[in-house]
């Protein structure tokens, strides 16, 4: 990172005035934006290359209170064999789990490539003490997470306490010793665009190695505008400081066309550097059944009912 | 890897015979001379059609079809009875959408998306709009009951070729009048598509004639005695000889000429949108618009910004066949008009400015200009004088609001102008003080049927659409 933003942070005057010194956002364009990249007419070779780039980018996941062992190391084995009849499928980026079943899903994919990801920090209210925070990342880390889903503290950002939100982010940065860091923004609560666009920046100098849209728990969550802005902040942070950041939308990604849209949105606005899953995920559940159902019927030239696709 | 695979719009919803004649009375008719003209698909020169070359006589023939429609029928029948023919045909326009979408792209050369997803949508929208104002003239402000001015004779232009046809008839019919309408030379075959939706709708003949030819067939329709009204949209150089031909005649006259527009960006615009701007500014439909942003006035404070996000926007722009339904830059529309690109382009970079297009392959056959923008252009350069008409674009910078309404200003023509900037006030102030007809604040080349559109000197008189555009058709 360059020295001129290190400096940034240095104060709550330094921190606000390079946020609000970034340009603005115009919600109207950005939506049009959106919408018209949304009808590239994506067809034949290219939606197999984008299937198979989309399942390769999804972060399978599970985030409930009813979570249980049996049902991760189920998702797992989903993860490993996406659709078990087909061994040309990829397999998914990670699967993204409660800190309390970090361990179990280790150990279900050991060897396997499959990364762990784990939300932490209070997810997905984010309201608790950063010590609370701290512990949540570090249990997750010890049980063997390659990545930490982190959510900021939204209150704190909106009114208007940066450098709370900037402490936070490093001190969690630090916990994740050489774990990836996800910095989800929850743009549904920051609610304008031009917010969307100061917290990337801000997760992104704070040290984040992805900024991803939502938790999935507030709706809306990752729209295309939204997801737009964010590949915009990635790819300005590169030319800025020469580090490359990931961008991975999460919730109401349902179904193929969706995630087409959002590749689409890569390759236009961040560009194909950024279309790999080292650098772009799609935080899903049951997309991946649909991305399944679409690859089949292009290789077949059938649908098969959804009977014939796994439900773990 | 994630590369776009072709996605062509199917062309087999068309159906283009290879002989069209002309649409006079309601009716298919030969026309008095022998000469035809070739249309060709400008994407690959093949034909796609041949048309009559209407000949004085041809002309002479569709205004009296459309006098005696209007003595007869057109102007005893209520607004109300005007207004269902006007739905109607709206309604055949989205019906047929995308058959006339296909047809306009491939007579044309302009992407598909465009004409699909701007040019019909905005078509239609037209006949609705004027269909809504046939039964309601009386508050429209120009009294209880505004009269039509009779038969008006409309030549359009070749960049939107049904969308200009829209823009000239729904009002004309919508207030009472008949019309005979010339399509451009290389642009007639949505025009005659348009003829058999009137035969569709039913619509009593002689209210709307097509006469089909060049230069020619419009200077004898413009100089017929027995036309009240003249309407043109095109260059400023034929408007001028218009005008000249039309004065002291009685015939009432509207001009929608050239125009050189001034996109300004200020240092506190939200760039990412403003580059958006800029690109559909001057990049939409290949530069073929009289409204488009050719001239970029760019803060010096931002510039550089501003033209590295532009450059790399550029690059993403994919040219090459206009059907395929991710093409954003199609064919220029005609060999002449490409020529004229390439004279004023080189003129550009011999007066000294820097030429840049993106890597960009054009296809072998067909007329192909890549995007392309030129910096360190100064006002006494031609290239931000004159019009171009192609996807080139002049860029020159200023340092205060002053001075961008000062440059912007400093032009023969006045169509339109863009302003991009967060600040509310700014933008008020700016328009205020622009002289062009349209002025848009972060947001171009945006148009709607309720907005009136049109120039200040060199870029004409007359509002097209809204309110103000039913004036060039009533007699107040």
């Amino acid at each position: 990172m360059t020295t001129s933003l290190v400096d940034v942070a240095s104060s709550d005057v330094t921190l606000r005035g390079f946020l609000h010194g970034l340009p603005g956002v115009d919600r109207v364009g950005a939506d049009q934006r959106a919408a018209a990249l949304a009808t590239r007419s994506i067809k034949t070779t290219a939606k197999a290359q984008a299937i198979d780039l989309a399942i390769s980018m999804v972060d399978l996941t599970t985030l409930e209170g009813s979570d249980t062992v049996g049902k991760v190391r189920a998702m797992c084995a989903k993860a490993i064999h996406p659709d078990p009849t087909d061994t040309s499928v990829p397999r998914v980026a990670a699967v993204c789990v409660y800190p309390d079943m970090v361990a179990h899903a280790v150990r279900a994919l050991a060897g396997t490539g499959v990364k762990v990801a784990s939300v932490a920090t209070a997810f997905p209210s984010g309201r608790s003490s950063l010590a609370v925070k701290v512990a949540d990342t570090t249990m997750a880390v010890e049980a063997g997470a390659d990545e930490i889903d982190m959510v900021i503290d939204r209150g704190a950002f909106l009114s208007g306490d940066y450098t709370k939100v900037y402490d936070e982010i490093v001190a969690i940065k630090a916990a994740c010793a050489t774990a990836h860091l996800k910095v989800i923004l929850e743009t549904g609560e920051l609610a304008t665009y031009d917010n969307v666009r100061r917290a990337s920046w801000l997760a992104m100098i704070a040290g984040a190695d992805f900024i991803k849209t939502s938790t999935g728990k507030v709706a809306p969550a990752a729209t295309l505008p939204v997801t737009l802005i964010m590949l915009e902040a990635v790819r300005d942070f590169r030319l800025r400081t020469g580090r490359m950041v990931g961008v991975k939308p999460a919730g109401g990604i349902r179904t193929t066309k969706d995630a087409v849209k959002n590749l689409v949105l890569v390759k236009e606005t961040a560009g194909d550097d950024w279309l790999s899953p080292e650098w772009f995920r799609l935080g899903a559940s049951s997309l991946l059944n649909d991305l399944l159902m679409q690859r089949q019927k292009l290789t077949t030239g059938r649908y098969a009912g959804p009977d014939y696709f796994t439900l773990d | 890897m994630f590369e776009y695979a072709p996605a062509p719009e199917s062309r087999d919803v068309v159906d283009i015979p290879s002989a069209y004649n002309l649409f006079v009375n309601g009716e298919w008719v030969e026309s008095l001379g022998d000469d035809r003209i070739k249309t060709v698909n400008p994407a690959s020169e093949e034909v796609l059609s041949e048309v009559a070359l209407a000949t004085e006589a041809d002309v002479d023939r569709a205004v009296q079809a459309a006098r005696k429609a209007y003595d007869e029928v057109w102007s005893t029948l209520p607004g109300r009875e005007r207004a269902k023919y006007l739905f109607r045909i709206a309604r055949i326009i989205q019906e047929r959408a995308r058959e006339l979408a296909v047809l306009e792209t491939l007579d044309n050369g302009k992407p598909i998306r465009e004409s699909r997803d701007v040019d019909l949508p905005l078509v239609a929208a037209h006949f609705f709009y004027y269909a809504g104002w046939a039964d309601k003239l009386r508050y429209a402000g120009y009294g209880e009951s505004p009269r039509a001015l009779g038969v008006a004779a409309q030549v359009i232009p070749w960049n939107f070729p049904l969308l200009m046809l829209a823009w000239k008839i729904a009002p004309a019919l919508a207030c009472g009048n008949t019309v005979v309408l010339k399509p451009a030379e290389t642009t007639p075959l949505t025009a005659l598509a348009f003829a058999e939706i009137c035969r569709q709708a039913d619509l009593p003949p002689g209210v709307v004639n097509i006469v089909t030819g060049a230069g020619e067939t419009g200077a004898a329709l413009v100089r017929h005695p027995d036309v009240n009204k003249v309407a043109f949209t095109g260059s400023t150089e034929v408007g001028r000889l218009i005008a000249r031909q039309v004065a002291g005649t009685g015939k009432r006259l509207t001009l929608e000429l050239g125009g050189k527009a001034a996109n300004i960006v200020f240092e506190d615009a939200a760039i990412d949108q403003a580059v958006e701007g800029i690109v559909n500014g001057i990049f939409f439909n290949q530069g073929h618009v009289c409204c488009a942003g050719s001239r970029l006035l760019v803060q010096e404070s931002v510039a550089d910004e501003v033209l590295t996000a532009l450059k790399r926007r550029l690059t993403t722009l994919r040219l090459g066949d206009p059907l395929d339904k991710n093409t954003d830059i199609g064919a220029i529309n005609s060999a002449a008009q490409l020529a004229k690109i390439r004279e004023l382009s080189d003129i550009g970079e011999q007066e000294g400015a820097q030429r840049w297009s993106p890597p960009c392959t054009l296809p072998d056959r067909g007329f192909w200009f890549p995007p392309t923008l030129f910096t360190g252009v100064a006002q006494s350069h031609r290239i931000a004088r004159e019009e171009i008409f192609g996807p080139v674009l002049s860029v020159l910078t200023f340092r205060t609001p002053a001075e961008a309404v000062e440059k912007a200003n400093n032009s023969p023509y006045g169509l339109s102008a863009g302003v991009w900037t967060e600040k509310g006030s700014r933008i008020l102030w700016m328009a205020d003080r622009l002289r062009a007809g349209v002025v848009w604040a972060n947001t171009f080349n945006k148009f709607d049927p309720a907005s009136p559109f049109g120039g200040y000197k060199e870029s004409g008189y007359g509002r097209e659409g809204g309110v103000h555009g039913l004036e060039a058709y009533l007699n107040v």
